[in-house]
């Protein structure tokens, strides 16, 4: 990649604009405006080489980079009523769903998929900005039930990345609804002892933060990403004051105690393995261990797992 | 009533020279005191007229208007002893959302809602009802203890939203409403919401994720306000109207989508024409609703909660 940045590209940008560059060969850095190689910034999980910034990266780029051998099976979503209110504004919601569909090729804004993560099952549920900028309406709200019971059902943690400027407004009311709908979808996993993590991407807003995306057992965030409850515009109006740097981003909320980590996306697999295998339902601790340690600091633990193991298999 | 709305004027009109009449009106002139009776009845029939057939957008007015109930007027008419409860245990009192303790019909509860205040000084003080983290963190605490005493909890709803500042997100305003939900959608008492004006989006939906969802007849409740939403979607907070209707906000529209559960009815011309008798109606409605609660199981009151949620805009069952 240097040699390519250092000799090539500097006269590749007197010959281009980012209008007429072929194919889409390069992308441009929204942040240190630098021209990524595609094929560079692809293997890179589309995160700029030169200045760190995460750009936008699709739901089954993040399922490959996370499973095991980036093998995953993604589960159908249940159907949800089209257009409930018929809403239009400048164009029908149903066209704007039809071209949305047409540009993702999905059929709303989030995907569920279950696979591995270093030999550990996992659901990963992938909030995609790119489907009317991820809103939280029906689909979104039952994809989530979905995976949440999905969960249940393999005993496994669910991941969710969420990335979203709010709620579907072409829903009205019932993208309100959304927000105590994955609440009890969330609150069904945790009473089954599963984790729920949850990894906020650029951007998270609104209805989505304030509900299922800050519920988690563990809270990360992608560096840069912007987090919010009221947009950094409706705040600037409301208080007509410029807002400070950084503001609203994940290392600001990091600092303020709103979240347990920010990871770069190249440790995300790594860390999340990590996480769910600490935080797993097997028996972590080696014999030795327990044997040789006081049993009230060490031993405790273990029972509760080893109790709720067999709680949950004398159900069956 | 001074305080009337833009499509109030022939009612202000008409009012304005009954008040004339009065004036004139000595105690003997007969032909005067008819006059004075034919125009209250016209009035009032152009009253019903005219709140017959309020648009989404007129509804959006009257829910703001400044003489709407407040939770001053609820708890001072509705709950006795009421004793409130302040603080977050964590960094303050915020005053937009006013909870306590207090009897209510005979029963002990928990009351907790948002308060947009009466006059400039009280406003200020509340914050026009816009609540900070803060104030979903007392919620929370309150809600909390209704759990462990048993008690049913009551909220009433109006705010325009959550409030959009600085420090407000700095201390975690999506956590505080995200959790408000939580802990309403956990606990194992009845509990009943009252949307009384406006229920502005997140803000709103922390306090009224409850087993009951009652609603005055010219309330609204939305993911965003008209003015909101069409200057997203229209470019422009000119078509408030229309995204008004679009949205569908009035309480007429949200019980045929389920999100609520009950209609209260509002005295002729708005609940600010007759705030007692509105209060009064909403008491019976909450008092009808809390005894079918009380007998059930604390598990099945929660569960039955959740359920409720689950099931809005569901193709069926599942
Ligand atoms: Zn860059």
């Amino acid at each position: 990649m240097n040699w390519l940045t250092n000799k090539v590209l500097p006269k590749f940008r007197q010959l281009t604009t980012k209008q007429d560059t072929p194919d889409n060969l390069w992308v441009k850095c929204p942040d240190c405006g630098q021209m990524l190689f595609h094929n560079d910034l692809q293997a890179n999980q589309n995160v700029c080489a030169h200045c760190d910034y995460h750009l936008r990266i699709s739901p089954v780029e993040r399922f490959e980079a996370l499973f095991d051998e980036a093998k995953y099976d993604l589960i159908e979503l249940p159907e949800v009523p089209v257009d409930p209110l018929k809403f239009r504004d400048s164009k029908r919601y149903t066209e704007r769903l039809k071209d949305a569909r047409h540009k993702t090729g999905d059929i709303d804004a989030m995907k569920v998929a279950h696979g591995k993560m270093n030999g550990n099952a996992a659901v990963i549920a992938v909030q995609n900005f790119d489907f009317m900028g991820g809103s939280l309406g029906l689909a979104v709200g039952e994809a989530i039930v979905a995976a949440s019971k999905l969960a249940i059902l393999q005993k496994a943690p669910l991941i969710l990345f969420s990335a979203a400027g709010g709620a579907r407004m072409q829903e009205g009311i019932l993208s309100l609804m959304q927000m105590p709908r994955t609440t009890v979808a969330i609150q069904r996993l945790k009473e089954n002892r599963l984790p729920f993590i949850v990894v906020l991407t650029d951007p998270t807003t609104g209805g989505v933060t304030a509900s299922y995306a800050m519920l988690g057992d563990i809270q990360i965030a992608e560096p840069g990403a912007l987090i919010c409850f009221a947009g950094p515009r409706v705040i600037e109006e409301t208080i007509r004051e410029t807002l400070p740097d950084g503001f609203q981003r994940a290392e600001f909320l990091l600092e303020h105690g709103m979240l347990d980590m920010v990871v770069h996306r190249k440790d995300m697999r790594e860390t999340l393995c990590r996480i769910i295998d600490l935080l797993g339902t097997k028996l972590k601790l080696p014999p030795a261990v327990m044997k040789n340690s006081d049993k009230k600091t060490v031993a405790k633990p273990s029972v509760a797992k080893e109790e709720s193991a067999a709680a949950s298999s004398s159900k069956k | 009533m001074n305080n009337f709305l833009d499509f109030e004027k022939p009612i202000a009109d008409l009012e304005g020279k009954i008040r004339e009449l009065e004036g004139l009106e000595d105690g003997s002139d007969i032909e005067i005191k008819e006059d004075i009776a034919k125009l209250r009845q016209k009035a009032l029939h152009q009253l019903e007229q005219t709140y017959a057939k309020l648009t989404p957008w007129q509804k959006t007015q009257v829910a703001r208007h400044v003489d709407r109930p407040k939770l001053s007027d609820i708890t001072a008419q509705l709950i006795e002893e009421f004793t409130p409860l302040a603080g977050d245990r964590a960094f303050a009192d915020d005053k937009a959302i006013v909870g306590g303790m207090g009897r209510f019909r005979g029963r002990s509860v928990v009351v907790i809602g948002t308060e947009k205040g009466k006059d400039t000084e009280s406003r200020l003080r509340h914050n026009f009802g816009m609540a900070r983290p803060e104030g979903y963190r007392k919620a929370q605490r309150l809600m909390r203890m209704a759990d462990h005493f048993s008690l049913p909890i009551l909220t009433f709803i109006d705010t325009s939203g959550a409030y959009p500042g600085i420090g407000a997100e700095e201390r975690g305003q999506a956590e505080a409403i995200a959790r408000s939900i939580e802990v309403s959608l956990d606990v194992r008492v009845p509990m009943i919401a009252s949307i009384v004006g406006e229920g502005g989006s997140g803000g709103a939906v922390a306090l009224a994720s409850a087993n009951r969802v009652l609603m005055f007849a010219n309330a609204i409740y939305s993911v965003i306000s008209p003015e909101g939403c069409a200057a997203i979607l229209w470019k422009t907070r000119d078509k408030a109207q229309e995204a008004a209707t679009a949205m569908k906000v009035t309480a007429q529209d949200l019980l045929k989508l389920k999100v609520i559960d009950r209609i209260v009815d509002e005295p002729v011309g708005g609940a600010q024409r007759d705030v007692p008798a509105a209060i009064n109606a909403l008491g019976d409605a909450i008092e009808e609703e809390l005894t079918s609660l009380v007998g059930k199981e604390p598990g099945e009151l929660r569960e039955e909660r959740r359920r409720k949620f689950l099931a809005i805009g569901r193709l069926e069952e599942g």
